[in-house]
Order: structure tokens, then C-alpha cells, then sequence
């Protein structure tokens, strides 16, 4: 492995890590603020406590999104300087742009939310914690508008030997970054309510804090089942924005070889990229995979021998990607589903099997999102920037394998550590439970008014 | 033009702006172990910085970002000749961050001494490395045609290290004195004195920086093409000299703002003096990076300003709205009775 893949390694590496603390704070914020403003209305004091103890979680998790999502940013210049060169210019933009509009308010407003308690009223305090939950959803949007256009790239002209911004609407209103936000942000949804309903159900199990947990748990069903609903639904449109944009990745996604009208969809299905074919295709949905890709069940499918070899992404990672992220989305849509029906039945304790099941079910939204980003930027290969720029033609020229390897091994190290201690924390405070007594708050707040 | 002029002056106000705001919390995490004698102390140095130090570290992601949007090709080369640095840096950075939000998860004195360690070393790194990297920014790089010719080593050359002890003494007073605004007590007394103790190493290093600058770069030579520049370096001067003597009348608050203004003005220096060049070339001057050979198009430069014109006041406003509901000093009470509290 040289320069280039040891640096592409990294990024994905430093990428997939940065992205098992993000998912997490786009939904979990939201729940909190949620919870806040039950308190805030009802003054009831479980909210409080629900607000104290989700909120820990969050800030334990939040700690490790931001610090490396530093790194995210840094690389492109560092590893990626013929990518920044080429498209900085337009790519650049919606970088600096996030910085400014969301993540300049989401950090101000998180150190407003864990010191404010008792420093400012009790509306701008909930109001604080609303701020953040939305910073960090438009951070995601400003984001994805930069990673949307690396995989449909609009709005710009090839000029002095580079990519050029010349409508920034285009850029902004790109259908496939939006499609992919919307995508995303309900993906994140997904984790946080299975966090919660798995952490209230680990609780719910040993009778600890009974009321304060099924009302998280009804909560976190409620977010969950309408989020992963909307997963589906927004995913389903994006596959046919992706379908238009990027027919390479389809094909992978599907192990598509042969270009086909009104295509069948298999189930069962072995690709075998070595010999341009699938080893094994079994129980077909008869023009599925039309109807799947363009809304139409005649439509033409396109296949990947309609491309020269040097242009196809990878089959089997984008493949199974790809299926496992539906897979486990479907289980997601049942589970939650099920979830809220127990609780809105008011039946959750008589279902101790299901509680134990959901424990365990904590990491597969987590897995579900990485997949759907091996899916993005694996699926996208060859390329960096879609149809426009190579990623072996995008790193930098100064690197040398020495830096890159001392770098690579530095991260893994580094990242490793974090990791343990960060979940570590995360478990001993999801043990713990809330706190008991608020009473020291209340009394302060009151005053305070 | 006008477009990469007004980008030029966003970039220095961006970093000027950034090591003011971040170089206190710098400070005060290279002092943590030195001025808080006992757990509760350490506990009330990082609540000072605590509301804001988040929303600090956003500057240097905002200057990165500028940096990349508005002058692309200077992003890319600059990020990628420093690997290395920037990856101490970026590390340094990440310690910083969670060793604040780590240390008071758990009551053990042997995981806060291990965090405490942390604080040091993700407060005098960064400083270090900043100042390391402007030196030479100054000085310039050995780049031509070929490509760049340094390494981390050659980075660590007397002028680069005389910059970095420049920051570090910059920040280790700017962080005393922070320290001596928002503490009480014995506390707020041993910073006032440790910001009095370290202001003459650093008045001294501040003298060899601005003699060797006159040797060892091209800084001088805007300012001597148009002496009314010379503004820039006097004021910094001047409220470097403004400290000791705030710090004598024990008008600590007035001590911190000449602080800020020493950083502001001496970051400024530097940037006045780089025009039009955001990294010059030591080998060539044809080799440099200017504000012109590596910005962005017309078009990209005009949105970035309507953007930044709209956004960055409003961020000053809410951050300075952020500063006012915690401007009162933190005390024991403070860190004993918020559970949320580092």
C-alpha cells in the first residue's frame, strides 16, 4: 500500500470514527431538548431528571464528535492537497460556510446549556439546548452540500485548471445532497432512539426508575418509529437520485452486470465481480429493481459492463453495504413499531424478552449508518469528485509513505484510547442512572426567577 | 482585487481573533497544575474556560475553512507542507478537548492526575506549534519549482523556536491574567502575581522576536514602504508595557484587555507585514503564496464576503451576549453545587 492508500485508509478510518459519535447527537440533542421542554411545561420533575441524565450521555458522546471532527477538515489539505487545489474553490465554500452559520452556534450554545442551569432564565436556558439540536442538524445539511457535491457535482466550470464555482443556488439546492441530508439526519434519529429505548429497557429490566424510564422509552418509540419510517421513505428517493447521478454505484449496490429492461430484483444474491456475473440468483421479485431505481417497472437498468473497467467502483463492499443497511432498516422500522405499540398499551414490563433484545440492538443502528457510508464514498470510487476528478490523482505530492504511516499509526492509537475511555464513560453513566436529587437546582432556579 | 484584499484582512482577523480567544484557554491549561493547589482549584481554572472554550476552537475551524474557500491553493500546500506539525497540533488539540470534559467524570485522584498532565500538554503544545508555524510562515518557506524542501526539523529553526516561545509566553500570561479575572481569592492572588513573574521573560523574548523579525524576514519592509503601518507594532508595544503597568495598579480586568490587545497587535504585525503574500517563498519570491496567485475566483470571493459580512457579527454578538452571563468569577461554591460543572 503507498501514499494513496494508506491516506485513504486513514481517511476512512478517521472518517468512520468521527461517525459513530455524530449520528448519536443529531437525534439525541432533539430528545433532550424534547424532554427539556416537558419540563419547561409541565414542571413535572421527572422531565428534569430524564433531561439530566439523556443530556450526560449526550455531552459524553458530543466530547468525541467534536475534537474529531477537527481532524475531518484538517486532511483535506493535509493528505488531499491536488483535491483542495482542484476544487477548493467551490468545495471550499460550504466548509467555511458550516463553520460560520452552525458550528460556531452549536459549540457557544452547548457551553450555554451545561453552565446556564442557574444562570439565566428557565425559557432561554430550553431555548439554548433547542439551538444546539439545530445547529448540529444545519451543521449536517452545510456538510452534506460539500460531500453532495463530491458525488454530483453542479454549479461550477472546469477554467485556469481547476473547478470553478459559478452558482452557488446549484450548489446549495442540489437535489442530491438534499435527498442525502434528509436521509441522513433520520438515520441519525435512528441511533438515538435505539440508544434510548435500550438504555430504558437495560434499566427497565431491573425495575430501577421505573416511571422516568417508560417515559423515555414511549418517547424514544415515538422518535424512533417515525424516524425510521422516514429512513425508508426519503432512502427510497435518494436511490433513484443516485440511480440518475451515479449509475456506477447502482450497478455495484445491486451487482448489476447486464443492462436490462424492466430487471428483476434477487433476493438471494452472490456477486462475483472476478467474472463479471453473480455466482447465485435466486427468489426474484419480477421487475423490482426497475421499479426500485426509477419508479417505473419497465425502466432500463443500467449494468456494470456498460462501463470501462477503469471506471467501476469496487462490487462487493457496495453490495453487501447496501443490503445489510436495508436489511437492518426494515428490523428497525418492525422493532420500533413494536416498541410503540407496547407502550402505548402501557405492556412494556410484561415483555422482558423484547427489553433484552433491545439491549443488544443499541450498536446495529450505528452499524447501519457506517454502512450506508461505505455505500456513498466506496460506491463513488473511482473517482474523488464524480465523473470529474480521480482519487489517485488527488493526493498530496508531498506526502511521503514515512509521514503517512507515522500519521496512520498515531491515529489508530490515538482514536483507540478515546474510543475505550469514551464508551467506557458512556456505560458506567448509562449504568448509574439518574441522579436522585435535584432538589439543589430547584430550589436555586426559584430563587433565581 | 478589492475581493482578495478585504480575504486577506478576514484571514488575519480570523487568526489574530483565534489566539486571543483560544491563547487564554492555552494559558490557563499550561497553569492548571501550577496555580490550583488542590483538586476543588484545578476544578475551577478549566470551569472558567468551560461555557466558552468550545465555541474558541470554532475560530481555528472558521480560519481553516476561510482558508480554504477564499484561498484555496495556500490551504492545500500550506496544510500539506506542514503534515506533521499539523499532526501534533491536531492531536494536542483532541487531548485538550476531551481532557476537559473527561477529568470530572470520574473521583479518583489517579484518572483526574492523568487528565490534569493532559490539560498540560494540550495547552503547551498547541501554543508551541502555532507559534512555530507562524515563525516560519513569517520567515517563509523553503519552496521553488520543485515543491517544498523542509521537514518537521527544519521548522524547529531559531526563528520558528523564538516564535514558538513568543506564544507560549503570550498565552501563559494572557491565561495568568484570565485566571486572575475569573477566580477569587488565593486563587485570583497567586495568578496576578505569576502573569507579574512571567511578563518579563516575556517582555524580553517579545524583544529578541521583533530584532530577529528585522533579520530574519521581509516583515519590515511594508512598514518601512509605509510607515504609517507602524501603528500596528507600537500599539503592541505599547500594551505589552500596559500590562506590567495595569498589573502594578492591580486593575487585573484592564491588565487582561491590554492583554488581548498585545496578541491581537502582534498577530496583526505579523499579517500587516506578510502583504500580499500569505506565505512567502525563502528560496524566491516568484515561488510565493500571494493573495493573488492562489485565491479563489471573483465569484466564490463575492459570496464568501456576503456570507461573512451577515454571519461573523452575529456570532460576535451571542458570544459576546455568552461572555456577559458568565462574566462573574467562578468559586468553590460554583464547581461544588453545579453538577454539571467539569
Amino acid at each position: 500500500m503507498g501514499v494513496l492508500g494508506l491516506s485513504r485508509l486513514q481517511f476512512a478510518a478517521t472518517g468512520a470514527f468521527h461517525f459513530i459519535f455524530v449520528p448519536l447527537t443529531l437525534g439525541l440533542s432533539i430528545m433532550v431538548a424534547w424532554m427539556q421542554t416537558r419540563y419547561y411545561r409541565t414542571g413535572d420533575e421527572t422531565y428534569l431528571r430524564m433531561t439530566k441524565f439523556w443530556g450526560k450521555l449526550f455531552l459524553i458522546n458530543f466530547a468525541l464528535g467534536v475534537v474529531t471532527g477537527i481532524t475531518m477538515e484538517f486532511q483535506f489539505g493535509m493528505n488531499w492537497a491536488e483535491y483542495s487545489k482542484y476544487v477548493g474553490d467551490i468545495f471550499g465554500a460550504p466548509l467555511a460556510i458550516e463553520a460560520t452559520v452552525a458550528f460556531f452556534l452549536e459549540s457557544v450554545f452547548i457551553g450555554v446549556w451545561i453552565f446556564g442551569w442557574n444562570k439565566i432564565s428557565k425559557g432561554l436556558h430550553l431555548m439554548s439546548i433547542w439551538i444546539v439540536a439545530l445547529a448540529t442538524n444545519l451543521s449536517a445539511l452545510w456538510i452534506l452540500i460539500a460531500n453532495g457535491w463530491m458525488q454530483k457535482p453542479v454549479g461550477f466550470v472546469l477554467r485556469n485548471g481547476r473547478a470553478e464555482m459559478v452558482d452557488f443556488m446549484a450548489l446549495v439546492t442540489n437535489p442530491y445532497a438534499l435527498l442525502k441530508f434528509g436521509h441522513q439526519i433520520v438515520s441519525g434519529y435512528t441511533v438515538a432512539a435505539f440508544f434510548v429505548l435500550g438504555i430504558s429497557a437495560w434499566h427497565l429490566l431491573r425495575k430501577n426508575e421505573t416511571e422516568l424510564f417508560k417515559k423515555s422509552f414511549k418517547m424514544a418509540a415515538i422518535f424512533g418509529f417515525v424516524s425510521t419510517i422516514l429512513v425508508a421513505v426519503i432512502g427510497d428517493f435518494h436511490t433513484v437520485e443516485v440511480v440518475r447521478s451515479q449509475p456506477t454505484k447502482f450497478a455495484a449496490m445491486e451487482s448489476v452486470w447486464n443492462t436490462e429492461r424492466g430487471a428483476g430484483m434477487h433476493l438471494l444474491l452472490i456477486p462475483d465481480p472476478a467474472h463479471e456475473r453473480d455466482a447465485v440468483e435466486a427468489v426474484t421479485i419480477p421487475k423490482m429493481l426497475s421499479i426500485l431505481s426509477h419508479h417505473d417497472p419497465n425502466a432500463e437498468v443500467k449494468g456494470l459492463k456498460d462501463f470501462p473497467l477503469s471506471d467501476r467502483p469496487p462490487v462487493l463492499p457496495v453490495f453487501l453495504g447496501f443490503r445489510g443497511m436495508v436489511g437492518l432498516g426494515f428490523l428497525f422500522i418492525l422493532t420500533s413499531f413494536f416498541a410503540l405499540l407496547l407502550s402505548f398499551k402501557d405492556r412494556i414490563e410484561s415483555a422482558p424478552m423484547f427489553l433484552k433484545i433491545l439491549v443488544f440492538m443499541i450498536p446495529l443502528p450505528y452499524i447501519a449508518n457506517q454502512l450506508g457510508w461505505i455505500v456513498a464514498e466506496v460506491g463513488r470510487q473511482p473517482w474523488i469528485v464524480y465523473g470529474v476528478l480521480r482519487t489517485s490523482d488527488a493526493v498530496s505530492k508531498s506526502l511521503t509513505m514515512s509521514q503517512v504511516t507515522v500519521s496512520f499509526v498515531g491515529f489508530v492509537l490515538l482514536y483507540g484510547l478515546l474510543g475505550v475511555i469514551d464508551i467506557y464513560l458512556l456505560i458506567k453513566y448509562a449504568r448509574k442512572g439518574p441522579d436522585i436529587d435535584v432538589s439543589g437546582f430547584l430550589n436555586r432556579s426559584e430563587q433565581g426567577e | 482585487m478589492a475581493f482578495q484584499i478585504i480575504w486577506f484582512v478576514l484571514w488575519g482577523v480570523l487568526w489574530a481573533v483565534y489566539f486571543m480567544l483560544d491563547g487564554f484557554v492555552f494559558g490557563s491549561g499550561m497553569l492548571q497544575s501550577f496555580l490550583g493547589h488542590n483538586d476543588t482549584e484545578r476544578r475551577i481554572i478549566i470551569n472558567t474556560v468551560g461555557p466558552v472554550w468550545n465555541g474558541n476552537e470554532v475560530w481555528l475551524i472558521t480560519a481553516g475553512g476561510a482558508t480554504f474557500a477564499a484561498f484555496p491553493t495556500t490551504y492545500a500546500l500550506m496544510f500539506s507542507y506542514l503534515y506533521i506539525a499539523l499532526l501534533l497540533l491536531l492531536f494536542s488539540l483532541i487531548i485538550r478537548g476531551v481532557s476537559f470534559e473527561f477529568r470530572g467524570l470520574v473521583n479518583s485522584p489517579t484518572w483526574r492526575s492523568v487528565w490534569d498532565k493532559a490539560i498540560f500538554i494540550g495547552g503547551f503544545l498547541p501554543a508551541l506549534l502555532f507559534g512555530v508555524a507562524f515563525g516560519n510562515i513569517f520567515k517563509g518557506f523553503p519552496m521553488d519549482a520543485a515543491g517544498y524542501h523542509g521537514s518537521l526539523i527544519y521548522l524547529l529553526n531559531p526563528y520558528g523556536l523564538i516564535t514558538g516561545l513568543l506564544f507560549v509566553l503570550l498565552f501563559l500570561v494572557h491565561g495568568a491574567l484570565y485566571q486572575s479575572v475569573k477566580t477569587t481569592g488565593g486563587l485570583k492572588e497567586r495568578s496576578a502575581s505569576v502573569a507579574a513573574k512571567l511578563w518579563i521573560p516575556l517582555l524580553l523574548v517579545a524583544v529578541v522576536f521583533l530584532g530577529y523579525t528585522y533579520k530574519a524576514t521581509h516583515i519590515f519592509d511594508n512598514y518601512l514602504s509605509n510607515p504609517l503601518l507602524l501603528i500596528v507594532p507600537v500599539v503592541a508595544v505599547l500594551s505589552l508595557l500596559a500590562i506590567r503597568l495595569f498589573l502594578a495598579k492591580k486593575a487585573l480586568l484592564k491588565a487582561f484587555t491590554a492583554s488581548c490587545l498585545t496578541i491581537l497587535t502582534v498577530v496583526g504585525t505579523g499579517v500587516v507585514g506578510l502583504f500580499p503574500n500569505l506565505i512567502p517563498s525563502s528560496i524566491d519570491p516568484q515561488y510565493s503564496l500571494t493573495i493573488y496567485n492562489s485565491s479563489s475566483s471573483q465569484y466564490t470571493l463575492v459570496i464568501m464576503t456576503v456570507v461573512a459580512f451577515i454571519f461573523v457579527p452575529i456570532v460576535i454578538l451571542y458570544k459576546i451576549w455568552v461572555y456577559r452571563i458568565f462574566r462573574a468569577p467562578v468559586t468553590e461554591k460554583d464547581v461544588i453545587e453545579n453538577k454539571e460543572a467539569y
